[in-house]
């Protein structure tokens, strides 16, 4: 049996900003510029997960969405509506760039995975800047 | 610990004119090649640009690259030389060269390799809504 990639199309809203306390707020400026401004600003991130394998020969399924959409949406739960800062415990030792929000969700995600394997995780901060992450390279 | 790699898509936009027409063929041949791509006058699309960057994220910053010079490399290199421009008439990389989509994709491709260096990884051109054209191309091991 063909292995197929199956991905689902997830949205959250959350605000975040850039800022380092161990540099001047002239680095901070020049470094993330708007993003460094002390109150923050938000997105509508858009997330979509693939998860590869083999339909299962009875169901035909690689993963049976409902249970996808269960674990991807307990996942986010800590993300929708948050401060990414202030309000999650991810971002304590790195800024909460799409990048790295892309990296903790792939950890989250590939936790809680119902089946199948996780392929690609990609997360648009906007409609013309999203990134692909596809795990630590083997 | 390493740090994880990132793919970064960033998607820019531009406006230009072409004309499909190859000097070695014939009036006919090239009509048969390219049907009304070929008309004297050319026509011209809204294209979107989207450049994939790869690379290890930056522990002090969080970024693949910083933003603002993927964007400063798309706009010097590319946007303010394709832009609104008839792209036989007025751009260069075309005097011998059709500007099909493959091409201006392998074109953007080796105008953006020396700026972006190593982190480069695949140039997505939109000619249309339906028309897509990826460089390097995707199968095998490339996704």
């Amino acid at each position: 049996m063909a292995a197929v990639t199956i991905s689902r199309r997830f949205d959250f809203s959350a605000s975040h900003r850039y800022y380092r306390s161990d540099w001047s707020e002239e680095e901070n400026r020049r470094a993330f510029g708007l993003c460094a401004l002390p109150n923050g600003h938000g997105h509508n991130y858009a997330l979509e997960v693939a998860v590869s394998g083999e339909p299962d020969p009875v169901t035909g399924m690689v993963v049976n969405l409902v249970d996808l959409k269960a674990a991807v949406e307990g996942a986010l739960e800590g993300f929708d509506h948050k401060h990414l800062n202030l309000d999650t415990p991810w971002f304590a030792d790195r800024q909460p760039t799409t990048e790295n929000i892309a990296v903790v969700l792939w950890d989250l995600i590939g936790a809680a995975l119902p089946g199948g394997s996780l392929a690609r995780i990609r997360l648009y901060e906007a409609d013309d800047l999203y990134v692909e992450y596809f795990g630590k390279a083997a | 610990m390493s740090a994880p790699v990132v793919r970064l898509c960033r998607r820019y936009a531009f406006a230009a004119s072409h004309r499909l027409y190859a000097d070695a063929l014939s009036p006919e041949e090239n009509e048969a090649a390219f049907g009304k791509c070929a008309n004297p006058n050319g026509h011209g699309h809204n294209y979107g640009l989207t450049v994939v960057v790869s690379g290890p994220v930056s522990a002090e910053t969080g970024f693949v690259t910083p933003l603002s010079e993927l964007d400063e490399a798309a706009r010097r290199c590319v946007l303010d030389v394709y832009d609104h421009r008839h792209l036989n008439l007025d751009v260069e990389d075309y005097a011998n060269l059709v500007p099909t989509g493959e091409n201006i994709a392998l074109m953007i491709w080796e105008r953006l390799r020396g700026p972006l260096g190593g982190l480069l990884e695949r140039v997505i051109l939109d000619e249309t809504r339906n028309n897509r054209f990826e460089y390097p191309a995707c199968g095998g091991a490339a996704r």
